[in-house]
């Protein structure tokens, strides 16, 4: 069992603590949604818990060792990260894309048969076997973004990693994104995603951490960490818990006063 | 485009530059017969070609080598296809490290340090550079770091003109200024040989990286990829590179940024595939030209950075034109 964990994580950017002493043991086989209004240090979270940003004070640790110690192709082996605005700088071809993931892996020689098999997995899982020679520059939004996370999946990571995934996809497919981040934990891989959609948050996740000011406000279940009381603390609205149709609802009644 | 097997576009690259350096061997204002070739020295004609034409055109291929991966490398690096040592002011770094030492008159006595100055020049270039929009690595903030050395470098050429001991000085720096192959030695050849050598196989090493960097640095970093080590490697082989060989030809613009262009379409866009092709193909291009040059119907020759910028200037404005959008 792969554990993922902060202790007393904090990180501090231009004078400022944007994460402050958070304190965090993620599970594998779980959804872990972080959500928090903007700027309460959500993403600065995240690439700190992908290894990505030294942390200015406490640590991350895999497996109890810290990541700051670890070979960043040995980090990189088991920890995939997705950035919130994916840059895709050239015009290559989605598969040249999706085989960027095996970088870690990959040998002297270059790709072997097993990264070719790992490419190929990863574009069945998120639906994008059809693209396969399509340069991504000419693929949708969310065509993109999918292509984008079959490169997170193409190194078979132990802990996904992504920031905002869901935005800037239709419902539909964040539909099926959420789905295929659920069947990713099911099958044993921890997932970390921050979150805008506290909806998406409640239906996706199995736990829910609130962030405000850079501080863990909340760590539970959704149902019980989006209480009326967190969600006015970190957001400022009054917002209550519904039931729809597909599931459970935030509701946002209006801004707080 | 349709994307052409590795295996072709090598074989094609490799008998081109046979084909063109053999070329270059016969080509001249000097036609000579075969009878030469085989006299071993009998013949005068016979150190036309070997040696004054065979340095030149291994030279040739060395400099367009090295400035053509050079370009590759930067643009894979900055994810911009404007990038090349010319437009960024290395090669200005490197020129002006090159002009004091001929400013200095140092050259006779020990002609190694005017490719040391150069390299230290362009080192000093890329380091800048990375300084300046490393962190950033936006498309402008790297264009206008790259204006802001090359404007330094010339002010500090300029002044080295204007305040040169005498004539001979300016006309010295002048005439190299402006870039060229003519009158070359095995000299020159063993005095950059090593540097680009050592360069271009830095610079080779980087392509996994710049593969890694297509997704941008946070992508590049969650991949394993150093950064800092991709920066030293990127640094210290378009130090050698591009430095060592302005050190020999002078400024040689516009050859970093064609090569990667026109090459990449066909290696299916991915950086790290480019570099081999963009050495070949810059080793191709410098060939061409430089034969081109030797053929003009003038009494003195075309110097060849001259003829590259006239070619090149066009081509970076239509490249400009055609980008507009993206940088606006």
């Amino acid at each position: 069992m792969s554990r993922l964990a902060c202790r007393s994580l904090a990180v501090v950017l231009g004078g400022r603590a944007v994460v402050d002493r958070v304190d965090l043991a993620l599970d594998p086989g779980r959804v872990t949604a972080i959500v928090g209004a903007n700027g309460a240090g959500k993403s600065t979270l995240l690439s700190s818990l992908a290894g990505l940003r030294p942390p200015t004070g406490g640590a991350v640790t895999l497996d109890g060792a810290p990541l700051s110690g670890m070979r960043p192709k040995a980090r990189a082996r088991r920890i995939a990260f997705l950035p919130q605005t994916p840059e895709i700088a050239w015009s290559v071809e989605a598969r040249t894309l999706v085989g960027l993931g095996r970088t870690p892996f990959l040998g002297a020689l270059g790709p072997d048969a097993a990264d070719h098999a790992a490419v190929d997995r990863a574009m069945a899982a998120a639906q994008v076997t059809a693209f396969d020679r399509r340069v991504v520059t000419t693929l949708s939004g969310g065509e993109r973004a999918r292509v984008l996370i079959a490169r997170a999946l193409a190194g078979d990571p132990e802990w996904l990693l992504a920031d905002e995934p869901l935005t800037g996809l239709d419902p539909a497919h964040q539909l099926d994104v959420a789905a295929l981040f659920r069947s990713l934990a099911d099958a044993g891989a921890g997932v970390v995603v921050t979150l805008h959609d506290l909806s998406m948050a409640l239906r996706l996740s199995h736990r829910v951490v609130v962030l405000a000011d850079g501080r863990v406000l909340a760590d539970d279940p959704p149902l019980v960490a989006l209480t009326p009381d967190v969600l006015r603390r970190a957001y400022g609205i009054e917002a209550r818990l519904t039931e729809g149709a597909g599931g459970p609802l935030i509701d946002v009644v209006r801004r707080a006063g | 485009m349709k994307r052409l097997g590795r295996p072709w576009l090598f074989g094609a690259l490799v008998l081109g530059l046979f084909l063109l350096g053999a070329l270059s061997l016969v080509a001249g204002k000097v036609w000579v017969p075969w009878s030469a070739w085989t006299s071993a020295g009998a013949d005068p004609r016979w150190a036309i070609v070997f040696e004054l034409r065979l340095p030149r055109t291994l030279l040739g291929m060395l400099v367009g080598a090295a400035l053509g991966l050079s370009g590759a490398v930067l643009q894979g690096y900055t994810r911009n296809p404007l990038a090349d040592p010319g437009v960024l002011g290395v090669s200005a770094m490197a020129a002006l490290g090159a002009v004091l030492t001929l400013y200095y008159g140092v050259t006779d006595a020990t002609p190694w340090l005017l490719p040391v100055a150069a390299i230290v020049g362009a080192a000093l270039g890329v380091a800048a550079l990375l300084l300046l929009a490393g962190a950033t690595s936006s498309l402008v903030t790297f264009i206008l770091a790259g204006a802001v050395l090359n404007v330094i470098a010339s002010a500090g050429v300029s002044l080295a003109l204007s305040l040169a001991p005498n004539p001979w000085a300016v006309n010295e720096i002048v005439d190299w200024l402006m870039g060229s192959l003519a009158d070359r030695s095995v000299e020159e050849l063993r005095l950059a040989a090593p540097f680009i050598a050592l360069g271009c196989a830095l610079l080779l090493t980087t392509g996994r990286a710049l593969d890694a960097l297509t997704l941008g640095e946070a992508g590049a970093l969650s991949l394993g990829v150093s950064m800092r080590a991709t920066r030293w490697t990127l640094a210290a082989g378009v130090g050698l590179a591009a430095g060592a060989s302005v050190a020999v030809s002078g400024v040689i613009g516009f050859v970093g940024l064609v090569t990667p262009h026109l090459l990449r379409p066909l290696v299916g866009s991915r950086p790290g595939a480019l570099l081999w092709p963009s050495a070949l193909g810059g080793a191709l291009i410098v060939l061409a030209a430089d034969i081109l040059v030797r053929l003009t119907p003038a009494a003195g020759e075309v110097k060849l950075g001259v003829a590259m910028a006239a070619l090149g200037g066009p081509f970076f404005l239509g490249l400009l034109f055609m980008l507009r959008r993206r940088i606006a």
